[in-house]
């Protein structure tokens, strides 16, 4: 039986401090695709993955997501990990006197349940398994979660844990920003091993080289809070060459952000 | 107008304490000593917090607590401090004196003395009087004088030249039956010596009102390296005053780890005074205020010593209504050159009721020094509590993540793993209450 995921966003509005940075924006993404969010600085690409994610200081303020028909936004943020979505995020928190280890165990025995904890040993088998997949050093697990971690160490960690968590949703915010091309491209690696039609993927990105690594089904570009335009991946080779000045006159946009000061 | 303070001790028991217990002549006019002094003296003048209106005088009377063999025979409470039997080197202290003592016989071959320091007196009474009350002054306030005339059972560890003991002394002192508890640890070590030493301040039976006073002084000579740690877990209705005094000498090493679980009033004051050259300590303390408990916590090094160094590390989760005023001194006194020392206060507010003030206090007297702090006062960062959540933890065990990850640092220095898996029993018994 396949169990591939059905993830729709329809009509979200969402504000910050009141002011509206979302206007409507709709999305349908299954299992085994992967969806590209581009578009330049200041549209509201990192705020649709917080909005999605349950982040307290955005507020919907119209429409639905929905994922297998279930309400996402009903649900508080471990609710939707639970659910199957998982965000890795631009800027990972630091968080002392927790390791990094315990924190990953303490995520995992979230999803199994009390009584169904993973063993140890099991547990340290996985975790090890993956970090030398993303060629991390094994003493990672041992400092506290993303304390002192370079940019770079930081996305790797949010790799491992997506890796770990095994969810069926998963949203990448700006996760190529501040890697070199070698750590680029172990990070793709992670998310290409991890595709599968159980899985589906919405890469957000400023640039279209980590479309490079990972090929994408469908392009969208986001300006002023909303998706203007869908394409395939030529449609990423095109911004990459051109820009997005033809989106823009195209559409007749003059100011593509969602407005001063974001 | 003079006032004449009403002590809490009478005199006469204290004399006849001292007789019963064939006490050196100089000891039983330090006590009545002790008690003048603290007729004349003032109490403490502590940072914000007024110690006047707290219960001062429960010091109770003298009681002698039956001898102890057995895990067995300690209260519930103490059983758990232990496996099935007790460590090698142990002292422990019910009532007003010591149930049982027992150094390990490696330690003693190597020529070790640890003993409960009334025996000590006896035994080894030049030694004891060299350092008695020389590292905490009698005279410094009503509170040290009063210890100083009542002290009772305690600890006395001696550790020779160049001599290394890897395993610890342990040491639990149960206050109970309103017996007077006023335990006075001496801790020499001599040049090139190391010794770890871990105690635990608990009630047992029949604790009411109560007022423990302890005193705690190490001498570490050149070279040497001393390690204390010490949990304090003591419930509302008891007083609770510890003075830590360590005296460091050239290229010694003096580490505190002191876990503050009491649930009531308490005063803490741990300090090292670095008076030698190349001289360090570390001083680390947590504590979680419950209740309407009221603490003054204060970590002082004073550098006297050339390229003398400190660290000192408080965390504070205060819940309720508990008020915990934090201090961190340090003093850097004139021809310290080269001194270097840090300290940082911080303190996690988990109600809006409750207070945390964190003061450091910086006092230098040298030019070529270095000196840092740094302090805050928060809550529960809300953008850690969504990280942690956006991984399918609840909200409820993100918090704790959170707030156990913040007095982590400190747990996981305690020298003993069974102590250390304790103190976390006991952090999240105070917390989850």
């Amino acid at each position: 039986m396949s169990n591939a995921p059905v993830f729709s966003i329809n009509g979200l509005k969402a504000t910050i401090e009141g002011k509206e940075i979302l206007k409507g924006l709709s999305l349908e993404m299954k299992g085994g695709e992967i969806h590209a969010i581009m578009g330049p600085n200041g549209t509201g690409k990192s705020t649709l993955a917080s909005t999605l994610m349950g982040h307290p200081k955005y507020e919907v303020t119209e429409g639905t997501v929905t994922l297998d028909g279930a309400d996402v936004l009903e649900m508080s943020v471990d609710e939707r990990a639970l659910a199957g979505l998982f965000l890795a995020m631009q800027y990972p928190s630091e968080i002392t006197g927790v390791t990094n280890a315990d924190f990953l165990r303490s995520a995992i025995n979230a999803r199994r349940g009390e009584g169904n904890e993973i063993s140890l040993i099991k547990f340290i088998r996985q975790m090890e398994g993956k970090m030398k997949e993303l060629e991390m050093n094994t003493e990672f697990a041992h400092r506290y979660l993303n304390e002192g971690f370079s940019g770079g160490e930081k996305k790797r960690n949010e790799i491992l844990q997506m890796m770990l968590l095994d969810p069926r949703i998963v949203i990448l915010d700006e996760i190529d920003s501040g890697l070199d091309i070698d750590a680029l491209r172990i990070v793709a690696n992670g998310v290409n091993a991890m595709r599968s039609p159980d899985r589906g993927f919405l890469i957000i990105t400023h640039y279209q080289r980590l479309l490079n690594y990972i090929t994408p089904d469908y392009v969208h570009v986001m300006m002023q809070g909303r998706i203007v335009k869908s394409g395939g991946p030529e449609l990423a080779e095109r911004l990459e060459n051109e820009g997005y000045d033809w989106v823009k006159e195209e559409l007749g946009i003059v100011d593509e952000t969602v407005g001063q000061g974001v | 107008m003079s006032t004449q303070t009403v002590l809490p001790v009478d005199r006469g028991a204290v004399a006849e304490l001292s007789r019963t217990k064939q006490e050196p002549e100089w000891m039983a006019e330090l006590r009545i000593k002790g008690l003048e002094l603290a007729e004349a003296l003032e109490l403490p003048k502590l940072e914000k917090t007024r110690i006047d209106r707290w219960n001062l005088d429960s010091y109770g009377s003298y009681r002698t607590a039956a001898e102890v063999t057995h895990v067995g025979d300690l209260p519930q409470e103490a059983q758990s401090l232990f496996g099935e039997s007790f460590a090698n080197s142990l002292i422990i202290q019910r009532e007003s004196g010591v149930v049982y003592s027992k150094a390990s016989d490696e330690a003693t071959a190597q020529g070790v003395i640890f003993m409960d320091l009334e025996q000590a007196l006896q035994k080894h009474p030049e030694l004891v009087q060299k350092y008695f009350m020389q590292a905490v002054e009698q005279g410094e306030n009503r509170i040290t004088a009063l210890h100083s005339a009542v002290w009772n059972g305690g600890v006395f560890l001696y550790v020779p030249k160049n001599v290394q003991v890897e395993q610890p002394f342990q040491a639990l002192f149960i206050t109970e039956n309103g017996a007077v508890t006023a335990p006075h640890v001496l801790i020499v070590a001599e040049a090139n010596s190391s010794v770890t030493y871990v105690e635990n301040v608990i009630a047992g039976n029949g604790t009411e009102q109560q007022v423990v006073n302890g005193i705690t002084e190490v001498f570490a000579k050149s070279g040497a390296k001393v390690q204390v740690a010490s949990i304090h877990n003591l419930p509302v209705a008891v007083t609770d005053f510890s003075y830590r005094r360590a005296v460091v000498d050239n290229d010694a090493s003096v580490e505190f780890t002191i876990g503050e679980m009491n649930s009531g009033n308490a005063v803490s004051d741990t300090t090292a005074l670095l008076k030698g050259n190349g001289s360090h300590s570390d001083t680390k303390v947590i504590c979680v205020g419950t209740g309407e408990q009221k603490l003054n916590l204060t970590t002082r090094a004073v550098h006297f010593g050339k390229a003398s160094t400190s660290e000192m590390i408080t965390r504070a989760v205060m819940r309720d209504e508990a008020t915990a005023i934090i201090n961190g001194v340090t003093k850097i006194e004139k021809g310290a050159t080269g001194a270097n020392g840090e300290q940082t206060e911080k303190v996690l507010m988990l109600s809006p009721k409750a207070r945390g003030d964190a003061n450091p206090i910086l006092l230098i007297d040298e030019d070529d020094v270095k000196a840092g702090h740094a302090a805050s006062v928060g809550q529960v960062n809300p953008e850690q509590v969504y990280y942690l959540m956006s991984r399918g933890i609840s909200k409820e065990t993100a918090q704790k993540l959170i707030i156990y990850g913040f007095l982590a640092p400190v747990v996981s220095e305690i020298p003993i793993s069974k102590l250390e898996d304790q103190l976390q029993e006991l952090v999240e018994r105070k917390l989850g209450q």
